[in-house]
């Protein structure tokens, strides 16, 4: 301790040159302050920082008491684990606080105390880490190293072309992505700036485009992570046949509130049933059976299919969009894959997205506003 | 702009404030080779103040351990540094070549031997003196497990410095400085923290071409600098200037090899002794 005051009135004897001092005010560097002192000078260092030795003296603490705390539950210490040890200070405990941070917790060392905040430096003053004096010695120690691969790369490249061996080829990197800045962050412990990052991932990048050994691509993975192919073909189902041996493939399809199933049947004259009723009885309006006749019409089978179809919800046009949709789907499976991307281009295989926009307060409908009156 | 008048060549004033361990030494010295030795102009520090300085090294307080510290300082080359170098190294280096002449810098004229063909060329027998001062003071540092801060501002450079300082064991920072990385470390690097005792600069120009801040900034901390300065920098703060090329990679492999083998030195040398008075010690205590 007295070591560490010591070191402080040092540091301070450094600063405070103009400070006036005792017997000693005639030599610039020798002015003792003293630590409550320094202490006020200084302003907001930020968070305490913690040693080595405090975190393993906490662990060994934390340890024995979780043996202890197993005796005391009357279980077995050597398979006590974290979520007993939370159910026994829950039980011995209880606390009605509505903040859960607030509670008693008692959790790994570790977990309690941020990496982050340790102290970077020994007994003796001297750094750990050979770049502590940049302020970022995490980020450019990753830089040190990624540059060290990369001048390996270069050598290794160097050597082939001297003994004349053919080039290795490069990795195709698709389906992964460069970790983002905030992935980085967490990696490193360190605050990053977007100038560094962009660095550091032109950096992998050039080492990426050279033909490298198995090393630096395990070094190159660890900061790729994968990306879930987005895009899946939508499989087409395959044709089912019915009892009669007939073809006959379903579909469903929505538009606005209307829900639609139809069937579409083989070998059939052209008949369409909707709910058990004849089409031109439940749409006697002209325009909703050309939209059901459309997907026929646009694939030129428009004698060919039978369709039965269920529908419930909307009105008279919305179900018909339903079922064209349902029916549009349902024929997926007759046709070839030319077609379905032909009918997918057509708007065919699209759900119609538009809904009934809700009214607005202030407003008398969705759009309209009231009457504006001058006076 | 007296000063540059008191700056002649081969001028050499007192070295490096005490901060290492002992009282500042006279300005008669015989450690101070060379002659004329004229006092700076913050004339505060060459009077010879006989108080006794703390130790910055925690080291126990025994009658022993003041030969550890002192008796190096009596000798001229205590780890015999002229083996490590020649001027003929130092001509294949080459070190000797400077910048055009138009890149000159005033103070620089004494440490130039000459121009050719526009070209200015570095007096060799100038900077074997000073390079045998630099690392004289530099294994003086390392032997009493000083700090020491390589910083160079050279992008073609900077892997090799920082594998350089990593290999001895001492820190670099051959990246952006942060303004306030010295003067106000204490909110940037944590309370408490130790500065470095010398920064060495193998590089003293920034990106721009214009003089580093941690010189300005390592005499406002009272930091001892030593520093390769060619033909196109201002060697005024540095306190063992090294006339010399920064701009070679031959020249810079050198600089870093010969630092690193008198740190190395220097660190063995502290061990060795150690471990041979703690046998003595042991013996004298039986």
């Amino acid at each position: 301790m007295a070591a560490a005051v010591g070191r402080v009135l040092r540091l301070g004897g450094r600063w405070s040159a103009a400070a006036p001092g005792g017997p000693r005010a005639q030599t610039l560097r020798l002015i003792y302050t003293t630590t409550a002192v320094q202490k006020k000078n200084v302003g907001a260092s930020g968070p305490e920082k913690y040693t080595e030795e405090f975190i393993k003296k906490q662990i060994e603490e934390f340890n024995l008491g979780k043996r202890h705390l197993a005796n005391m539950m009357g279980e077995d210490p050597e398979t006590f684990t974290q979520e007993d040890i939370d159910r026994a200070i829950a039980y011995l405990f209880p606390s009605g606080l509505f903040d859960r941070q607030a509670r008693p917790m008692m959790k790994h060392p570790t977990a309690i105390f941020p990496e982050q905040r340790k102290i970077q430096w020994g007994e003796d003053g001297r750094p750990f880490h050979f770049l502590f004096y940049t302020g970022k010695q995490s980020y450019y120690s990753l830089m040190h190293e990624t540059y060290e691969k990369l001048l390996n790369a270069q050598k290794y490249q160097d050597q082939l072309t001297a003994q004349d061996l053919p080039q290795k080829e490069k990795r195709n990197l698709a389906g992964s992505r460069w970790l983002t800045k905030i992935e980085l962050e967490e990696m490193l412990l360190e605050k990053l700036s977007d100038d560094d990052y962009s660095r550091f991932i032109q950096l992998l990048q050039k080492l990426m485009t050279l033909p490298c050994g198995d090393i630096e691509e395990k070094y190159i993975q660890k900061f790729t992570k994968e990306v879930p192919v987005q895009l899946e073909k939508a499989v087409t189902e395959p044709l089912k046949y019915d009892e009669r041996g007939v073809a006959f493939s379903t579909g469903e399809g929505t538009r606005k509130t209307s829900r639609a199933t139809a069937v579409v049947y083989d070998n059939g004259t052209g008949k369409i049933t909707v709910n058990g009723i004849d089409v031109l009885h439940y749409f006697p309006v002209l325009q909703d059976r050309e939209q059901l006749l459309f997907p026929f019409q646009f694939l030129d089978r428009v004698g060919k299919h039978d369709m039965v179809c269920t529908v419930s919800g909307g009105g008279r046009s919305s179900q018909a969009g339903a079922i064209r949709l349902a029916s549009a789907k349902a024929l997926r499976s007759f046709v070839t894959e030319k077609e379905v991307e032909f009918m997918r281009q057509a708007g065919l295989l699209t759900v119609d997205p538009r809904v009934r926009e809700r009214k607005k307060p202030g407003q008398e409908g969705a759009r309209r506003k009231f009457t504006w009156k001058k006076r | 702009m007296a000063v540059p008048r008191l700056l002649r060549a081969g001028e050499r004033v007192v070295p490096g404030p005490a901060r290492p361990g002992s009282a500042p030494p006279h300005p008669c010295d015989p450690r101070v080779s060379l002659p004329a030795a004229a006092p700076r102009l913050y004339s505060s520090v060459s009077a010879p103040v006989p108080v006794p300085v703390p130790v910055p090294v925690p080291a126990p307080p025994s009658a022993v351990d003041d030969s550890l510290l002192s008796k190096p300082l009596s000798h001229p080359d205590f780890f015999n540094l002229k083996e490590l170098f020649s001027l003929k190294d130092l001509f294949n280096a080459r070190v000797h070549l400077g910048h055009k002449k138009g890149c000159r810098h005033r103070f620089m004229e004494p440490y130039i031997f000459g121009c050719r063909l526009d070209q200015d060329i570095i007096d060799l027998d100038q900077t074997m003196e000073h390079l045998q001062l630099a690392l004289n003071f530099t294994a003086h540092i390392a032997y009493r497990k000083g700090i020491i801060l390589f910083v160079s501002r050279k992008r073609q450079f900077c892997h090799l410095i920082e594998s350089t300082a990593r290999e001895c064991g001492e820190y670099a920072h051959t990246r952006y400085w942060q303004g306030g990385l010295l003067t106000n470390a204490h909110i940037q690097l944590g309370s408490g923290v130790r500065l470095p005792d010398l920064i060495i600069f193998l590089s003293t120009l920034s990106n721009i071409f214009e003089p580093h801040v941690a010189i300005q900034d390592a005499a406002k901390m009272n930091i001892p600098t030593v520093g390769v300065v060619d033909t196109n920098c201002n060697p005024c703060l540095i306190t063992y200037p090294i006339p010399g090329n920064d701009d070679s990679p031959t020249a810079m492999e050198l600089y870093c090899k010969l630092f690193k083998m008198t740190i190395i030195r220097a660190k063995e040398k502290r061990r060795q002794r150690e471990i041979f008075d703690e046998l003595r010690r042991k013996a004298e205590g039986k």
